[in-house]
């Protein structure tokens, strides 16, 4: 089969191209909060958010109600609970995060088990982007487009929340409005995410693309393309090879995505591990290079 | 004092009492700062200088007591971006992705649109800063490789393009060579002679006769206001920290 072939015969499928889409504007929006979260120190917060949103989303499917909704509801009741227990015990923040996350995880579950037509709800859990209807289509797009847009918008506030909010706060911002901001949108994007890989998945998506782009540069401009478009990549990549491999397709979105990570954190041009230590060891004959490389 | 400095003090904080539970942190500080002042802020650790601080910047609520900044409400000061702050170097993440020139900018986030873009004047102003505190030719760099004091200045910096009137730093010298620490001295004694006021919070006492003009020694509550020599006399150091401070000092 020749290399087009490849490419192109999934796409003569309808449910391939949805997927195909979903993941992208999943991928990019994602890839962009991503940014925010690994600099801010968010990544333990993010999974406990994404995982929390689950109740939140069969609360709004038996209710009838737009998942978004609930996912930001219990987003913010998950911090504020995680705040509450650290605040007013001797419990420490990760455990905590830990107890509440679990905790309102399981809810989801329990909740799903008790609702009807359980198989949709569980493709919320594992994620179903093969099964992606044209309705969840618009409903990701929709959301993802308002979140970039949040974030593209207020996207130095958010940078200066993350370097130093004590300045923020003193030249009259208020962090805890922009942490609130952010608490938000993540939330909102752990919606969009939970489509293509389900919510176990969705921190891999919101950690990954910013972690990896960190270690490439130095800007946080170049970060805001470099993590998208590496993202879409992996995404796109992970998707095409569960469909010639018959495997899960959020499954392999997120190995992709971790492979280009350990590619970059071991051979980045500017930051890898092997990188530098072969810049150390030499003022290096270019003999010794060659070797290395080849 | 002549009555002309009691009206424009530039920094005024009156009977600050701030308890963490049952800790006392600052019990009835009371300080008056003139414009055009630097005042070194001398305590052990514990002794409430980061206390003080997040109280002027309102990051912390005191108990009782309040605080003037040019003469205004700390919230309203803050909003005319009146109030500079340099945190501890130890406060900041090094490796994060922002130039030189980024930072300085951010100083000129309170008077810029939602969106913060930055207009022909404000990236003169950054200009202007960077090139005042010696930094114009490493402006592109991204902040953690400059020098311990090399940070400093970029902090000193966004404070300056910011046009605070009043410029808190803490700790500024810790893991600063000696040379960079008199560019400070002297950088900083410049900005107050153009009528800015400077509070410093520092361990370091051998720096302190370059650096300010007066000094508050701080534990918990003010022990001493006033010139540097006076406070730097060895019976008054030994109420402030209990054992032979010049010692103690020699080592950071």
């Amino acid at each position: 089969m020749n290399p087009i072939d490849l490419i192109v015969e999934p796409l003569s499928y309808g449910f391939m191209v949805r997927a195909l889409v979903t993941t992208v504007v999943a991928a990019v929006v994602c890839a962009l909060l991503s940014c925010w979260l690994v600099l801010v120190g968010w990544s333990l917060m993010g999974d406990a958010v994404s995982h929390a949103v689950l109740p939140g989303v069969v609360l709004a499917y038996v209710l009838g109600a737009p998942f978004a909704l609930g996912a930001v509801v219990f987003g913010f009741l998950a911090v504020g609970l995680i705040g509450a227990i650290r605040d007013t015990s001797r419990v420490k923040e990760d455990a905590a995060i830990g107890i509440v996350f679990t905790t309102l995880f399981a809810l989801g579950l329990v909740l799903i088990s008790v609702t009807p037509s359980q198989t949709d709800l569980n493709h919320i859990v594992f994620g179903n982007v093969l099964g992606v209807s044209v309705g969840d289509l618009v409903q990701v797009a929709a959301l993802g487009a308002v979140v970039a847009a949040v974030l593209l918008y207020k996207r130095r506030d958010l940078v200066l929340y993350a370097f130093d909010p004590g300045h923020a706060h003193a030249i009259g911002l208020s962090p805890r409005r922009l942490g609130a901001l952010l608490l938000g949108l993540l939330a909102l994007t752990a919606v969009v995410a939970l489509q293509v890989v389900g919510v176990i998945l969705v921190v891999a998506m919101l950690i990954l693309p910013g972690a990896t782009a960190q270690l490439l540069t130095d800007r946080f401009s170049r970060m805001l393309l470099i993590a998208p478009v590496l993202s879409v990549v992996c995404a796109t990549v992970g998707l095409y090879l569960s469909y010639w491999l018959d495997a899960a397709p959020g499954g392999l979105v997120v190995v992709t995505q971790g492979a280009a990570f350990a590619l970059v954190y071991l051979f980045g041009p500017r930051h890898g591990l092997l990188t530098r230590r072969a810049r150390r060891d030499g003022a290096a004959p270019p003999a010794a290079v060659g070797r290395v490389e080849g | 004092m002549s009555p002309a400095a009691v009206d424009t003090a530039a920094i005024e904080v009156e009977g600050l009492t701030v308890r963490y539970g049952p800790l006392v942190a600052l019990d009835g500080v009371s300080l008056r700062l003139a414009p055009g002042t630097v005042c070194g802020l001398i305590g052990m650790n514990g002794s409430g200088k980061s206390t003080l601080f997040k109280s002027m910047t309102g990051l912390l609520r005191a108990d009782s007591g309040r605080v003037r900044l040019g003469g205004h409400e700390p919230a309203t000061a803050r909003r005319r971006g009146l109030v500079g702050y340099v945190p501890q170097a130890e406060a900041v993440d090094w490796a994060f992705p922002v130039s030189v020139r980024d930072v300085v900018m951010m100083g000129r986030y309170g008077r810029l649109g939602p969106t913060r873009r930055a207009r022909e004047a404000d990236r003169a102003a950054v200009a202007a800063a960077l090139a005042r505190v010696e930094l114009a030719d490493l402006a592109d760099r991204q902040i953690g490789q400059l020098s311990g004091g090399q940070r400093k200045r970029a902090f000193v910096a966004r404070g300056i393009a910011q046009e605070a009137e009043v410029l808190l730093l803490d700790e500024p010298f810790a893991g600063v060579d000696k040379r960079s620490e008199a560019t400070m001295s002297s950088l900083l004694a410049e900005l107050a002679a153009a009528g800015r006021t400077v509070l410093v919070a520092t361990h370091d006492l051998q720096a302190l006769p370059a650096l300010a003009d007066e000094a508050v020694l701080l534990r918990r509550r003010v022990l001493l206001h006033g010139p540097v020599e006076e406070v730097l006399r060895p019976e008054n150091l030994a109420r402030a920290f209990g054992i032979d401070p010049l010692e103690q000092g020699s080592r950071t």
